[in-house]
């Protein structure tokens, strides 16, 4: 749809939750997601949280954390500044200072290396530029770690021995690492600290970065995002041309529809910016003029940070849809008039179709029920959208509509067609159908089928990506990422060589690491034609394969690599002689084009450490997304101007189990509403009772810009320590102390409405990914 | 004859109140009305535990002895009912109730009560099973239908549990087992007069 309407303009959910772990995780190794499974956590010996609560925002994933830790007696820690519900089930629960992650990181690294608790023959064999994190490692003694985190010496040394020793070990994180300035720099830090101790790839360890949303790894993965076509092929011409060639559409044509070249392959800007890209005078935005028009399908306004701006910012568009089961805070939330118009689409359970999910399992939904009232399922919607722009037939060349109703297996069957760079090409509608029918015959643990299962033998549930070759050729999908300990064809795989063969004379391939029944017994390179030609196996490729890889690049066949090769035969040679079609590469410590190759430690732009800012400051200012990125200079401005005395407490936000998301589906429901009927913010016993307030008083907290102040309940909690206050993110309906029920749509109304956080959050986005600083900011509560 | 009880591990509850909408849903328990809610102890504070708690239909249930109009019956599985034909709203059965069961609605001025309420473990009340009337009163009759109490069923960790005493006990014991760490099933001796032995 983006593409056609001729924009990079369009972006998902994602960028405020995940984007910085997939641009962190991706960098890291080659993809962006889940290593293991949920499931998997059942294998652990050590289980690790640290920027999770999953008890409150991923509540079944606690039944495989707590089985891990019965049947294998395993560690649980918790690092976390809230005494998180999770964190009461932990053996051991680590408090620390919000936004210090890369510190404890590197904390517990100091205690590795100084021990030499490190997997020696693992970084040997498959990590790139450990020894540069070694050199920054050093700067981390446990007294700068204490100053900076908090945390005494001898906890950071027994969680460092614990992760190190008692293997496999598990890193679990979701928002506590990825909503900061850094959050890619704090995702990085988490790799390493699992390449460090050879925790990555194997049964029982690894990342696993639990996604917060049904499908929202979908979302990720199909590219709906401003930095990448589907399947993160990115947004050069290569990439452009592959999904031309996908579509069926002409290049040239394609071309045509954006501004020029230029912009077909520049980032576009993402949710977190929109409202400055309409607010900034229009010299300021590198694209010809200020963001006009927003169509908002499923995604609360309230969950974007700096929400006075955004006030403004819908006031100033010339053009509002929101497209939602709910009217939602888009709707609300300003003094609008006029140019807003509220689609009724309706929910998943309203539409057929495939969710992926966190560990890169996809599941075939069934419709439960049609559409009530006027609602469309999002399929529809969009066909007669882009019917109304003129594109219809083309977008839809491949995907079946009859009668205004889009076919879900198609949409599917084209995901397959041009798949190939992360391996979703081999779930078809018919096998992933025929998981959905044979449910029961997956192993809890490993999530196989039997081998002799004539349906789904030998698959793992939901086919987990990547899925090789074509649906034909049976991949069982991937339960682990890089697990050399199976065969490619079972679902094994190594580091993706992704970002070249050598560095400064430092040969990034895999040194005599290979996953088993693999012909080549070392590093190897990613597949091309002329890769297969040199190793004498394109005589495997069957003619008819020849005959598209031709068709794909007809002036030169040999430069076709596995991703653009709509034949899937590169990849079905590959792994036919046990290679992965990716190369067998190492994985970087040490990824140079990012802003900070070596993760480093930098505060927040509003701390409450100002002392720590003049050694650790934020990135300088610069331009990213089309828009500037001032966050040194109001880091800088917040400590000249002493903020911190004003604004003592600092501001953190999370999830409660309760609500979801923006909170307008759940807030909507009884059952849900009647367990929090009301916005609060957790404070500490001492905190409170030295400015007077009383459990479930009200309070104005109030925020460092714009006079932000917003209106709610104290929850007088130990859970929090003294000078850190916690809210939830799922609340609106109330701005600044005023019930806003009066303007939503008559009946559309939540029944439990309060002040978003977010009204209070302030400026902060990671140079990398635009992500937005919502995890640490400042703030001062007084009674109301 | 199976001996139907509830059993909430306490090393498993993470307070994620499944138990408590899947009830409400299940069986249309109006706002206000809480057969089954989650209380944590020490919350916030190291050793913080939740427990779900809900009527646990006692070996020798104490709300039926205090009954003036004897409204409780105790079925073949031995699962806690009433009568709200016959329940008079006096309370006393709230005041003897050891789990703070028992449910009353506002229904004039003064907080007057209503007729008392409670989890049936999912097995409805005296009308006929499945019928209009019984679900009117008492919500779903699962039990009859041959399915456990929703609660237990959609407990995300498997911490409620919810079946014959001697199969559940059995799951406990297995679970403390591979723990290697004591029991302590939240309850279960208040309301069944025996321990689980491991």
């Amino acid at each position: 749809m983006a593409a056609f309407w001729g924009t990079n303009n369009a972006d998902h959910q994602a960028r405020i939750c995940h984007s910085t772990t997939v641009a962190g995780v991706a960098n890291t190794w080659g993809y962006g997601a889940m290593t293991n499974s949920y499931n998997d956590i059942r294998n652990a010996k050590t289980i690790m949280v640290m920027g999770g609560n999953p008890a409150e925002a991923h509540p079944v994933s606690l039944q495989h954390i707590l089985e891990g830790k019965e049947l294998n007696r395993a560690n649980m820690i918790v690092i976390d500044p809230r005494m998180t519900r999770t964190a009461a089930h932990a053996t051991e629960y680590v408090r620390v200072r919000p936004g210090t992650h890369i510190p404890t990181v590197y904390g517990m690294l100091w205690h590795i290396f100084k021990n030499g608790w490190e997997d020696k023959e693992f970084i040997h064999q498959r990590v790139y530029g450990m020894e540069d994190i070694r050199k920054e490692v050093e700067k981390w003694p446990p007294d700068e770690v204490e100053r900076v985190t908090g945390l005494p010496e001898a906890q950071v040394k027994r969680i460092a021995e614990i992760f190190a020793k008692e293997k496999p070990s598990t890193l679990i994180w979701a928002m506590g690492q990825t909503q900061y300035t850094f959050g890619t720099a704090n995702v990085r830090a988490s790799c390493i600290l699992l390449l460090a101790t050879g925790n990555v790839g194997g049964f029982g360890s690894g990342a696993n970065i639990f996604r917060g949303h049904d499908n929202v790894q979908g979302a990720t993965d199909l590219g709906l995002d401003v930095t990448t076509l589907p399947l993160y092929y990115g947004l050069d011409e290569n990439a452009w041309r592959h999904w031309c060639r996908v579509w069926e559409v002409d290049y040239d044509s394609m071309l045509s529809r954006f501004v020029d070249k230029t912009f077909m392959q520049t980032a576009g800007i993402p949710s977190t910016r929109w409202f400055d890209a309409t607010l900034l005078p229009k010299d300021q935005v590198s694209q010809p003029d200020n963001m006009k028009a927003m169509f908002i399908m499923g995604h609360g306004g309230n969950t974007i940070t700096r929400m006075p701006q955004a006030v403004k910012g819908i006031e100033a568009l010339d053009l509002l849809v929101v497209c939602d089961p709910y009217p939602t805070t888009w709707a609300v939330l300003s003094e609008r008039k006029n140019g807003t118009y509220l689609l009724p689409a309706g929910t998943s359970f309203e539409m057929n179709g495939t969710r992926t999910a966190s560990n890169r399992s996809l599941q075939w939904g069934e419709q439960i029920v049609k559409p009530i009232f006027e609602c469309k399922n999002d399929y529809d919607t969009m066909y007669l959208l882009a019917r109304k722009l003129g594109f219809a037939d083309q977008m839809f060349k491949n995907i079946k509509v009859e009668n205004g109703s889009v076919s879900a297996e198609d949409i599917l069957r084209e995901i397959n067609r041009g798949g190939w760079s992360t391996g979703y090409c081999g779930q078809s509608p018919e096998r992933l159908k025929a998981h959905m029918r044979n449910q029961s015959k997956f192993d809890l643990v490993t999530l196989r089928a039997p081998k002799g299962d004539l349906e789904v033998g030998g698959d793992v549930y939901g086919l987990p990506w990547p899925c090789w070759g074509t649906p034909e050729f049976k991949h069982p999908g991937t339960p682990v990422l890089y697990n050399i300990s199976l065969p490619v064809k079972e679902g094994g795989g190594t580091f993706r060589a992704r970002f070249g063969v050598e560095r400064d004379g430092v040969s990034l391939l895999s040194n005599g690491s290979y996953s088993r029944d693999s012909e080549i017994k070392d590093g190897y390179p990613e597949f091309t034609l002329s890769v297969l030609k040199r190793l004498g196996w394109d005589k495997d490729l069957t003619a008819q394969e020849m005959a598209v890889i031709q068709q794909v690049n007809p002036a030169n066949p040999d430069a076709v690599s596995w991703q653009i090769d709509l034949s899937g035969g590169i990849q079905r040679v590959a792994i036919e002689h046990g290679c992965i079609p990716y190369g067998n590469g190492k994985a970087r410590a040490n990824a140079w084009n990012l802003p900070d190759p070596i993760p480093v430690h930098r505060e927040v732009i509003f701390t409450s450490r100002p002392d720590l800012v003049a050694k650790y400051p934020t990135l300088p200012d610069a331009r990213q997304f089309r828009v500037p990125n001032i966050g040194f200079t109001i880091q800088k401005a917040a400590v000249d101007k002493g903020v911190v005395k004003q604004f003592p407490l600092i501001l953190t936000s999370g999830r409660l189990v309760e609500y979801e998301g923006g909170g307008e589906e759940t807030r909507s429901n009884k059952w849900l509403a009647e367990l929090k009927q009301f916005m609060f913010v957790e404070i500490n016993p001492a905190d409170a009772a030295e400015r007077g307030i009383k459990e479930s008083d009200w309070v104005w907290v109030t925020g460092p810009e714009g006079n932000a102040k917003a209106k709610m309940k104290a929850l007088v909690t130990e859970r929090m320590g003294k000078g850190v206050a916690w809210m939830p993110y799922h609340f609106a309906g109330w701005f600044e102390g005023v019930d806003q029920r009066s303007k939503y749509p008559k009946g559309a109304d939540p029944i439990v409405l309060g002040e978003s956080v977010n009204t209070l959050t302030t400026y902060g986005y990671d140079p990398f990914t635009g992500m937005q600083e919502p995890k640490a900011t400042l703030c001062q509560i007084r009674a109301a | 004859m199976a001996r139907m009880k509830f059993l909430c591990d306490a090393e498993r509850c993470i307070d994620c109140n499944a138990c408590v909408t899947a009830c409400k849903n299940e069986n249309e328990v109006p706002w206000g009305i809480n057969r089954r809610r989650v209380v944590t102890i020490n919350d916030g504070k190291p050793g913080e535990r939740s427990v779900s708690m809900a009527c646990m239909h006692c070996t020798d249930p104490p709300c039926a002895s205090v009954c003036p109009v004897s409204c409780f019956y105790v079925t073949l599985d031995h699962v806690v009912l009433h009568s709200k034909d016959l329940c008079i709203g006096c309370g006393y059965c709230f005041y003897a109730c050891p789990f703070g069961a028992p449910q009353y609605p506002k229904v004039g001025n003064f907080g007057s009560r209503g007729k008392m309420d409670k989890c049936t473990y999912c097995a409805g009340g005296p009308e006929p099973d499945g019928s209009p009337e019984e679900f009117a009163k008492y919500g779903a009759n699962r039990l009859a239908a041959g399915k456990l109490p929703l609660c237990a069923e959609m407990c995300s960790t498997k911490s409620l549990l919810a079946g014959d005493g001697e199969i559940i006990a059995e799951i406990y014991k297995d679970r403390v087992r591979k723990r290697g760490y004591g029991t302590g099933a939240w309850g279960w001796t208040t309301a069944y007069h025996e321990g689980i032995k491991v």
